[in-house]
């Protein structure tokens, strides 16, 4: 009877042992593989978050990888982070792609209304008397970001190209650190004048229509690389690659079609750094 | 002056005045109500006002340092739409101005640009601007401009000590109308509602506290013609002032009928003592001639030796004489004659003098109560009395019914009372009773109670009479000097 006692006893003690060894093991194996780390910056409506949720799912399965988003207030933050080797891929813009360009590899290229360009758009408040760039001398103007093409860069140089000194054109100039907010700062009459990615400024129109339709676009850029997506520059290639094709591969599947649809584009592509040489050209007129 | 209120009946002057008090209460404590409300609602916004420029002057210290206008703009944008659900915390215009009054953002940069000033332009902060540039302190600064719509509370921007520009909340003094009206709606709904309880309810409590006047005056309004018809029952019975009144306007009421009673006896009894001076020197002055007259007839019939048919013209004469001396005699009752005590064997007598009468109707007398000593009363009136009202008893007894005597001595005063089962005497018959010739019957002069009623009225005594369906009885008392 005593030794019945016992052998129950170890029995019992062998399925505890076993239950923790799964219990340790299962995050042990989670671990093994990490996940991809993402910045995204605002150079699409990054601000929709159900519809994020929905991206990562499908990249997930695509990769076979779990894979987080990452988010910060400027695309300074998510250019450190991914010089930093703290992010694997981003979606920057192309001109702080083009400034770290050797650090960086170029993965694919969203294409919009069929082609891998977009634009840069400078907007008023839609009852404003000026009719272009010039007209806004003195004038308070939103700026995206100090890292963006379409909603710094141009501007200057669409001013420098004009003759004018862009530090003292206008009277006041701030950063709303999207271009959502350039919409909304314009839309208010915060600014008089505001530099804004032409997709987004599009998509804006197309989902929000207020304040968008509060604002009136008084000047359209030349075509230039759409932002691409692109991936620290130690990433094994075959990432890369694989990355890529399933980019590619979005618009052939039903779900990853609907999410394009949700971005409002069309697909995404591979892409050589010549794509942006526009850029090249107003970064180095700029710095002269 | 008296106004048309004061004449009023109570039974709406005490509901009316009640209902004054009622509603001018209810008006009171929701007029208190509401001015606390306002009270509150101004101590509330003034507190929430003074926290929230603190905080947004905190908070809007590193965008304003760093120049990060959209930043600032955002914070004051997210303040301006946390209050949706008590518009009056509602900030309608946020301002952030630098040390010189420039706007360096605001929540309405349509008409607050960045960069305005805030005072050249003529806007509505010319008053917020001349208390800001009045001022050094580092305090926050609450106005209230009259001729302003803004009620202002600005906060010095504080960095190291150094003021670098205010927080400025404009709040709409109108903001606080709907607010306000709808705290005076509610107020007015829930005053109402209780009133409807109330008014009735008070209404009923006045009408019943005047209730009990209302039945007084009534009753009163009837004294003095219709005393009888006065409803006594209706008067209030209570133990207050009221219910005293009551009593004594019941106690009133009982002295009046008394008097009004004793109004129609002296009446009565006036008539009686003229009809009886009449009746008595009527008397007088024919008793003289006719003892001449029956004389004379005496005279004749001893001496004279007339032929029969004289004789029997004489006696004719005689008996008229005789029965004209009788029924005067009777009219002119005389008790001034000396006469013998009343004795217990009269009683007696007289019973035994009515018996024939008695057992001719076949009526039962029955005889309560005696006397056991003579009384200094004249037994013949006495005896008189008593078989007159035995007499007419036993006439008006009904047959085999009967007649009841009951009689008494003490205290210098003899009792007397006779009663009979028979038919009761009306009202009408009542009033000339003791009347002579008044009989209701065809039987005898009418002059029997007349006597009786002479005799006592000569005797200082009282005569009552009660006559209901089923027992009429005459009872009196007669005084007599008392032996010791």
């Amino acid at each position: 009877m005593r030794e019945e006692k016992g052998g129950g006893r170890r029995h019992f003690l062998r399925q505890s042992v076993c239950a923790i060894s799964i219990a340790l093991c299962a995050p042990a194996l989670a671990q093994t593989v990490r996940p991809w780390r993402m910045g995204l910056t605002p150079v699409f409506l990054d601000d929709q978050i159900s519809f994020l949720a929905q991206w990562r799912q499908w990249l997930t399965e695509q990769l076979e990888r779990p894979l987080v988003f990452v988010q910060r207030g400027n695309y300074r933050e998510i250019v450190d982070l991914l010089l930093a080797g703290k992010l694997d891929f981003a979606w920057l813009c192309g001109y702080p792609y083009l400034r770290y360009r050797r650090q960086l590899q170029l993965v694919a290229v969203p294409l919009w209304q069929g082609r891998p360009y977009y634009r840069s758009y400078l907007i008023v408040p839609h009852d404003s008397p000026a009719r272009e760039l010039r007209d806004l001398r003195g004038a308070v103007f939103a700026y995206a970001d100090p890292d963006s093409n379409s909603g710094f860069l141009y501007p200057q140089y669409a001013l420098s190209q004009r003759g004018e000194n862009p530090a003292t054109f206008f009277a006041r100039t701030f950063f709303t650190w999207a271009h959502r907010n350039v919409v909304e700062a314009v839309g208010a009459e915060l600014a008089q004048g505001g530099a804004v990615d032409g997709y987004v400024w599009e998509m804006l129109m197309r989902t929000r229509p207020y304040p968008t339709s509060l604002t009136r676009v008084i000047e359209r850029s030349p075509w230039f690389g759409f932002p691409p997506i692109v991936a620290r520059q130690d990433l094994a290639r075959i990432h890369i690659v694989r990355f890529c094709q399933i980019l590619s591969n979005m618009a052939n599947d039903a779900q990853g079609a609907a999410l394009l649809a949700s971005l409002g584009l069309d697909g995404f592509v591979t892409a050589t750094p010549e794509l942006y040489d526009g850029i090249v050209k107003m970064m180095e007129r700029l710095r002269r | 002056m008296m106004t048309p209120f004061e004449h009023l009946s109570l039974r709406w002057k005490i509901p009316l005045r009640v209902m004054g008090a009622v509603l001018g209460t209810a008006f009171a404590v929701t007029l208190a109500l509401i001015v606390r409300d306002y009270d509150n609602m101004r101590s509330n916004r003034a507190a929430h006002a003074r926290s929230l420029g603190h905080l947004m002057a905190n908070t809007l210290v590193a965008p304003f340092l760093h120049d990060d206008v959209w930043r600032a703009y955002e914070i004051i944008q997210s303040a301006r739409q946390g209050a949706t659900l008590a518009p009056e915390l509602q900030a309608e215009v946020v301002l952030i101005t630098d040390a010189d009054f420039r706007v360096f953002v605001s929540s309405r940069p349509r008409e607050l640009p960045i960069g305005s000033d805030l005072s050249v332009q003529n806007n509505r902060f010319t008053e917020v601007h001349a208390a800001l540039a009045r001022t050094t302190s580092a305090e926050q600064i609450v106005l209230e401009p009259t001729e302003s719509p803004y009620y202002f509370v600005a906060t010095p921007l504080i960095a190291d000590g150094v003021i670098l520009g205010h927080v400025i909340l404009a709040y709409s003094k109108q903001a606080f109308l709907p607010r306000f009206v709808g705290l005076l709606v509610q107020a007015i709904w829930v005053t109402a509602l209780v009133l409807l309880v109330l008014v009735p309810i008070s209404w009923i409590w006045a009408r019943r506290t005047g209730a009990p006047l209302m039945a007084l005056a009534e009753a009163m309004r009837k004294v003095p013609s219709e005393l009888a018809s006065a409803d006594l029952a209706k008067l209030p019975k209570t133990r207050d002032e009221i219910g005293e009144v009551g009593a004594a306007f019941r106690r009133m009421l009982e002295e009046l009928k008394k008097k009004q009673e004793l109004e129609q006896q002296m009446l009565i009894s006036e008539r009686l003592a003229a009809v009886g001076r009449l009746a008595a020197g009527i008397a007088h002055e024919i008793n003289n001639p006719l003892a001449g007259m029956l004389t004379a007839i005496k005279t004749f019939q001893r001496h004279g030796q007339g032929d029969a048919m004289a004789i029997h013209t004489l006696s004719l004469l005689e008996r008229g004489l005789e029965q004209i001396r009788n029924t005067v005699g009777a009219l002119l009752v005389e008790t001034k004659t000396q006469d013998r005590p009343f004795e217990p064997a009269d009683v007696d007598d007289v019973l035994i003098l009515v018996e024939g009468e008695a057992q001719a109707k076949q009526v039962r007398i029955q005889r309560s109560g005696a006397i056991f000593e003579s009384l200094p009363l004249p037994a013949t009136l006495i005896r008189q009395i008593l078989l007159n009202l035995l007499l007419n008893a036993i006439a008006a007894a009904d047959p085999g019914g009967m007649v009841k005597l009951t009689l008494g001595a003490d205290e210098g005063m003899l009792h007397l009372a006779v009663c009979n089962d028979g038919a009761y005497i009306s009202e009408e018959q009542m009033r000339y009773l003791f009347e002579p010739f008044a009989s209701g019957r065809d039987k005898g002069h009418g002059l029997g109670l007349w006597v009786v009623y002479q005799i006592v009225k000569q005797l200082n005594g009282s005569l009552a009479v009660d006559s209901e369906p089923g027992c009429t009885t005459f009872s009196l008392d007669i005084p007599y000097v008392h032996a010791h």
